[in-house]
């Protein structure tokens, strides 16, 4: 039996969740991550850091989201009730403010000027630049030549919000390489950079950090579902790229056995082929940018390239929290192919008036499928981690249409 | 004794310095690089570093990433550059090569069995940029088995305390970042570099090298004053992708550049 509450407690101190995580960088960059782990255990603890924190989410953000009953999802589906948490709802559209409230407090903290960010739907850019604004830091964001190319307005965004978008051109072009290249940036600028890491992935102190900021997605679940519905929910869905809005979700329910979580990854073309990006489905563990996680590699080691519809799910790595929960079966790890979560895109916008992103519609999707294996009376929360506006040129060329 | 140290060793009574030139194995092509590793030894390297291609080179400049992408367009892999390194011994039983590279293509083989092939190729020592010392024991442990070393990085932004860590991991040499940034970075400080080494000098007696921002004789020569090494790659590697689908040119413009560093650190010392 595993002891629920000591896997709630990790990572450890050196950054490890079972074999999973770690440190794995140059040596250049070493001291900056201690300083980093440092001054985060130093704030967390910090009355006044975790006021001045709740307080932008509260009047920055507009938390706590809601909690949304989906009558009409829910009677077309026809099983459990389904619940919508609205991360959709946030200032900038998406679950990502979370983290990059709390990694731009840690910033202005350290006094460094400039931060940076790896981007890959545009969703994090957006929000860096967004928190950089309103802070007067200097921000540049990294993003692959693919994904500027099919998230034109994040990108117009970004820069409307006075950031410069750097175009990443090598290897794959997608989220991996922007970040190969944001950690490039980083080793030249460490003095004077703060790295604002958008997902639960990276080298320590990254994925326990961009956890405890996203947790408030959780802990607010568990409160309105007791609060609306008097009792817990079943089952929790949540997408997963590097698995932020998911380890936010799952985090505070890991000790409620009685919840069932599953992790939504992007089955692309489906998990029979190799273009997808279902790391934790069909990968294995390996090292990547900092971490020990799953991974999609080729025999000899090689990162593979992926493919999804979604350019937030193209990624070869997963947050290593969630390789462990993989791996001790806390939660179940499944997958959406493009179709099915273009679909439930569809379905969501026509039935609820609701436009989820991409990568949230794979959750959709796979929320939908299990709601129809359940009772009426149990509650399946479904994690709507993005809004769908910046998909619409994406969805439009897919059905031919020019807007 | 290993090669590394023998190396060192010998240098060391004739009051000389290592050069140690860096290639990515199967770089322009895998069939060119034994070659090109005679090459080096012909032109006066002492030391080789022989690097293995990676998808996701996070440490490189685009000078390495481009020379990761061209081995890996003939699919040369971790089996692969070692086989290079063993044809290599059949001719050369002296030389020390380090093996440079990402932790993955070791971890998607298992430590032992890399370990094991390690040995039977010939190769002396692993340098992996992405494995401080933390993250090491059970790689290290297996290399011992063969004697394999392990070297480690140290750079500008290394505390005193991580420094000494480190010194005490350390086998064969040290490598010191001379700058913040990526290989194939903008010229080094030799000030910076000579008080940096100082510093790491007072915590250990093993050789010290320096890479980063090497690319002539002169600069080799003002490195070598100041540290027991000189690392060169990102000159080298420049060299292959002027001349892609020569390599009697690569041989021959690298064997130049080789030369010019090793006179220039001879007559600086």
């Amino acid at each position: 039996m595993i002891d629920l509450k000591a896997v709630t407690q990790l990572p450890t101190e050196s950054g490890h969740f079972g074999p999973y995580g770690g440190r794995f960088v140059s040596e250049t960059l070493m001291s900056a991550l201690d300083d980093l782990s440092e001054l985060y255990e130093r704030l967390s603890k910090d009355p006044a850091f975790q006021k001045e924190y709740d307080e932008d989410l509260a009047h920055y953000v507009g938390r706590p989201s809601p909690l949304y009953f989906a009558e009409r999802l829910t009677e077309k589906v026809g099983g459990a009730k389904i619940y919508l948490k609205r991360e959709d709802l946030n200032h900038t559209g998406a679950h990502k403010v979370n983290n990059t409230i709390g990694q731009a407090l840690l910033a202005k903290y350290t006094g460094k000027p400039n931060v940076i960010a790896e981007t890959g739907a545009g969703q994090h850019g957006v929000a860096t630049a967004t928190v950089a604004a309103r802070l007067g830091l200097k921000c540049t964001v990294f993003m692959g030549a693919t994904d500027i190319e099919r998230q034109k307005l994040n990108v117009y965004r970004m820069r409307l919000l006075g950031a410069e978008v750097v175009s990443v051109d090598s290897g794959t072009a997608t989220l991996k390489d922007a970040m190969n290249e944001a950690m490039r940036h980083w080793v030249t600028n460490v003095d004077d950079t703060f790295y604002i890491i958008g997902t639960a992935a990276g080298p320590h102190p990254y994925p326990k950090l961009v956890r405890d900021f996203q947790s408030i997605i959780g802990r607010e679940t568990k409160r309105q579902s007791v609060l609306q519905e008097g009792r817990l929910p079943d089952a929790l869905v949540a997408c997963i790229g590097g698995g932020s809005n998911a380890i936010g979700m799952f985090y505070p329910f890991i000790e409620d056995e009685a919840v069932a979580m599953y992790g939504v990854e992007a089955g692309g073309r489906g998990l029979d082929g190799d273009d997808h990006a279902a790391p934790l489905c069909k990968g294995k563990p390996g090292v990547l940018h900092g971490n020990r996680t799953y991974l999609m590699e080729d025999e000899n080691g090689q990162i593979m390239g992926t493919h999804s519809v979604s350019a937030g799910l193209d990624y070869p790595g997963v947050g290593p929290e969630h390789s462990y929960l993989k791996d001790i079966g806390r939660v179940n790890y499944v997958a959406a192919t493009d179709d099915e979560a273009l679909a439930a895109f569809h379905t969501l916008t026509e039935v609820e008036g609701i436009m989820p992103a991409l990568e949230s519609s794979h959750a959709v999707a796979y929320g939908m499928k299990l709601a129809a294996t359940m009772d009426k009376d149990q509650i399946l929360v479904i994690n709507l981690s993005g809004r769908g506006d910046k998909d619409i040129h994406t969805v439009a060329g897919l059905a031919g249409i020019e807007i | 004794m290993s090669r590394i140290d023998r190396c060192f060793e010998a240098l060391k009574e004739t009051g000389k310095k290592a050069l140690i030139p860096y290639i990515t194995g199967g770089d322009p092509k895998p069939g060119a690089t034994v070659e090109l590793m005679h090459t080096l030894v012909e032109a006066g390297a002492d030391i080789l570093e022989i690097g293995v291609p990676f998808s996701d080179p996070m440490a490189d400049g685009p000078v390495i990433q481009l020379a990761c992408e061209r081995a890996l367009a003939h699919n040369t892999s971790m089996r692969d550059v070692l086989a290079m390194v063993k044809t290599f011994r059949e001719t050369n039983a002296d030389t020390g090569i380090a093996l440079m590279g990402y932790l993955n293509p070791i971890e998607v083989m298992g430590y032992e069995v890399f370990a094991k092939l390690c040995d039977d190729s010939g190769l002396d020592a692993v340098l992996i940029v992405d494995m401080p010392p933390e993250e090491s024991a059970d790689l290290t442990a297996a290399l011992k088995v063969y004697n394999i070393q392990t070297i480690y990085l140290l750079a500008p932004t290394t505390p005193d305390a991580r420094a000494t860590t480190i010194c005490d991991h350390g086998e064969g040499y040290l490598y010191y970042v001379s700058v913040k940034g990526v290989t194939g970075s903008a010229a080094l400080d030799i000030d910076d570099v000579k008080s940096n080494l100082a510093r790491i000098r007072s915590k250990t007696d093993l050789p010290l090298a320096v890479g980063f921002g090497i690319k002539d004789g002169p600069t080799a020569a003002a490195v070598a004053q100041v540290a027991d090494a000189v690392i060169v790659g990102s000159a080298l590697v420049n060299c292959i992708a002027r001349n892609q689908d020569n390599v009697p040119a690569i041989k021959k413009e690298m064997s130049e550049i080789v030369s010019q560093m090793r006179t220039a650190m001879d007559a600086a010392v």
